[in-house]
């Protein structure tokens, strides 16, 4: 490598994020990826069937308490596959949040001591977010299969799946923004780390994950719209099973929001990691 | 052809004290006072605003250049900024002020073993491990082979390393670390690792490295026998700048005149301390009381006398000096008898007598430590390093000794007899 050249300087521009060297590191990525897993099932009786009962235990329960106690209104969907797509998708945001909003506090042993991009580890929290939600999503479409081919309830099939894929990386880019976002902001401030937990926690609720969006009107129904997820949960239910209505003026600022998220998480991200170490 | 390191008047500063107040509650409450101009509700009573700003320059200034190939030294007391530096290097930091251009790939190998995990197997953690440190998977894959053969726990690598002995532990990050596919290494004292069969491996290993592979070495150690071993050129850092750079002996010479202090007595309140002390008793000051200079003959005792504070109310603790060689090699240590015995708020005369008799002609380096032992844990009050220089001159009479080959600790037979049978 004679042409390998680094400088070091005390100032960066704030735009210099070195993607380039974050792929280098791209079996970094993998490893990590490939821990994550590793370590979540290590010493577990039931193992990876965690990551499918966990969110069939969730829907159960919202199916019972949201849909026969409280009798909230699904929109005429089959209610276990109403709450299961809405938990679905919600935990890819809230798993993508969680997975890296602890990122600096909880690597700084490792980032104190060596240097590689640092962008590697929300990356790789990404990367089995997602995956760990297709793991899900599979089981989804399994339930949609059987709503739809052995029931009669209103399940309809429609070429608005295509959308998925766009709704599922829009979701997972959002949440691991805001993960980011804390995670920097957490350096300085730890109060920040408990309460993302409580953020998260009224964010949902915020977001219609155990009630549908026609269920509120009028000026909650606006507000509700400005939050991004609830575009994004709720055309995830439609271009699923035809659940609702498709929302589009408000998913494209949605999408918007969460591109200006995205990259503003990476420049604070880029701008932190560098002293970090020295007030963390 | 360009040099592979460059240096440019690299300078860091560290804030001293508490950054922020932190909650954002508090700084928030912080930045209104001040744009309101009234006083800041956060700062405590005596602490002015001048205070508040005090910072710490680690780096002041420092300028250098390494060529491909060679092997530097870095040298200095104990906070001159050297860690400073190789986290500089290394980009585990970024400077405050100047510039570093690297032309090659860098292993650090600051702290072997970064990363490891102990759930993980030896063999995960080795492409764990080595993916940190900057190595595609087809590298490791290359020299999976040779770390585990340089590791020596090849039995144990399909073993999660939680079940390691510390050794092998250390042992197996050190191969990971040894094995990088890098132009530039970088070390800070990682020799000290493993039982000594491993440590001369090391230090072979980085020998190699540097004399056959042509690899470019920056070695930051307090152990001036390797760094002579090792390196072709030394620097000496000291406060944050360089005060020089060149020949390795003429740099321990001048090193050790900078820290060798042959003053009979000292203040020892401002001395640099390292270390996880419990500040309850405190060393203030040491004097010589039965000599002017600091020759001694072997059959005289040292005679000293420290003034000390004590900040709470301490029992049985007890006064450790340890000697060391002018390459900072540990050579014994004195240690005594549960006396110390103190009350808080109170200051004390401490006077104790060393016998020197065992240790042959040549010079050494005195610390201090005040310590608490019980079951086997020791709780550290007061450490100051290399505090002076003493000479031990030969009686007459002793039996002509090199130390080169008999070492520095004069020992006793007692009842040799021999008889014919």
């Amino acid at each position: 490598m004679d042409n390998y050249e680094v400088v070091i300087k005390s100032k960066t521009k704030w735009y210099e994020v070195n993607l380039k060297e974050v792929f280098m590191y791209k079996d970094l990525i993998k490893l990590f990826v490939q821990r994550n897993f590793a370590l979540i099932y290590k010493q577990t009786i039931l193992g990876p069937l965690w990551l499918i009962l966990n969110p069939l235990v969730t829907s159960v329960v919202f199916t019972v308490v949201f849909g026969q106690f409280a009798g909230l209104s699904t929109g005429g969907m089959p209610q276990f596959l109403f709450y299961m797509s809405g938990n679905t998708i919600w935990m890819l945001f809230s798993s993508s949040v969680n997975g890296t909003s602890g990122t600096f506090l909880n690597n700084a042993h490792i980032f104190g001591k060596v240097y590689f991009p640092r962008l590697t580890v929300p990356i790789s929290q990404m990367v089995t977010s997602v995956i760990n939600f297709l793991i899900q999503f599979a089981m989804l479409v399994i339930v949609y299969f059987y709503f739809l081919f052995f029931t009669d309830e209103a399940v309809a099939f429609s070429p608005y799946f295509l959308l998925l894929p766009l709704l599922i990386i829009q979701t997972a880019l959002l949440g691991t923004a805001v993960g980011v976002i804390i995670s920097s902001v957490t350096i300085k401030y730890r109060d920040l780390a408990v309460a993302a937990g409580l953020i998260l926690q009224m964010w949902m609720y915020l977001t219609p994950v155990v009630y549908t969006l026609d269920s509120v009107s009028g000026v909650m129904r606006t507000l509700l719209l400005l939050n991004p997820m609830t575009s994004v949960v709720n055309n995830f239910r439609f271009c699923l099973a035809g659940g609702g209505e498709l929302v589009t003026g408000y998913w494209i600022y949605s999408a918007v929001i969460t591109v200006l998220l995205a990259f503003g998480s990476i420049v604070l991200y880029n701008k932190m990691e560098k002293n970090f170490v020295d007030s963390i | 052809m360009k040099p592979i390191i460059e240096v440019k008047n690299l300078k860091k500063r560290y804030r001293l004290g508490v950054i922020g107040t932190g909650s954002l509650a508090g700084d928030l409450k912080s930045y209104m006072a001040k744009i309101t101009k009234k006083q800041d509700p956060n700062l405590t009573i005596e602490q002015s605003e001048r205070k508040k700003g005090d910072s710490f320059m680690a780096l002041n200034g420092v300028s250098f250049t390494v060529n491909k190939g060679e092997a530097v030294g870095v040298i200095g007391s104990n906070g001159a900024g050297k860690s400073t530096l190789l986290k500089l290097i290394t980009r585990v930091t970024s400077p405050t002020d100047g510039e570093i251009v690297l032309r090659g790939r860098i292993a650090s190998m600051l702290e072997v073993g970064t990363g490891f995990n102990g759930e993980m197997t030896g063999r995960e953690n080795i492409y764990m491990n080595g993916a940190i440190l900057g190595m595609t998977k087809s590298e490791i894959d290359r020299k999976l082979e040779d770390i585990i053969a340089f590791s020596e726990c090849r039995d144990f690598i399909d073993t999660p390393v939680k079940r390691y002995s510390s050794g092998m532990y250390v042992k197996l990050a050190f191969a990971v670390a040894a094995h990088l596919d890098s132009e530039i290494m970088i070390m800070d004292e990682v020799l000290a690792v493993g039982d000594a069969k491993f440590q001369k491996k090391c230090l072979d290993k980085m020998f190699d490295a540097a004399n056959n592979d042509g690899k470019t070495i920056l070695y930051v150690s307090h152990n001036m026998a390797t760094v002579k071993r090792l390196c072709s050129r030394c620097i000496i850092l000291n406060e944050g700048k360089i005060i020089f750079d060149g020949d390795v002996d003429r740099a321990i010479e001048i090193y050790l005149g900078a820290i060798g202090n042959s003053a009979v007595k000292g203040d020892l309140s401002q001395s640099p301390r390292f270390g996880d002390l419990k500040p309850e008793v405190k060393l203030m000051s040491y004097k010589i009381s039965n000599r002017d200079f600091t020759v001694f003959e072997n059959k005289e005792p040292l005679k000293l006398e420290f003034e000390v504070k004590a900040f709470k109310t301490v029992e049985k603790a007890r006064l450790r000096m340890i000697v060391k060689s002018p390459e900072l090699v540990p050579i014994g240590a004195f240690t005594s008898d549960e006396v110390i015995n103190v009350t808080e708020g109170e200051n004390y005369k401490l006077e104790a007598e060393f016998d020197l008799s065992n240790l042959v002609k040549g010079k050494y380096i005195a610390s201090f430590l005040i310590f608490y032992e019980k079951d086997g844990v020791i709780e550290e009050y007061d450490s100051v390093s290399d505090v002076f220089f003493f000479e031990i001159q030969e009686s007459k009479g002793d039996l002509p000794w090199n130390s080169h080959w008999l070492g520095n600790i004069r020992m006793n037979i007692s009842n040799v007899k021999i008889e014919r049978v």
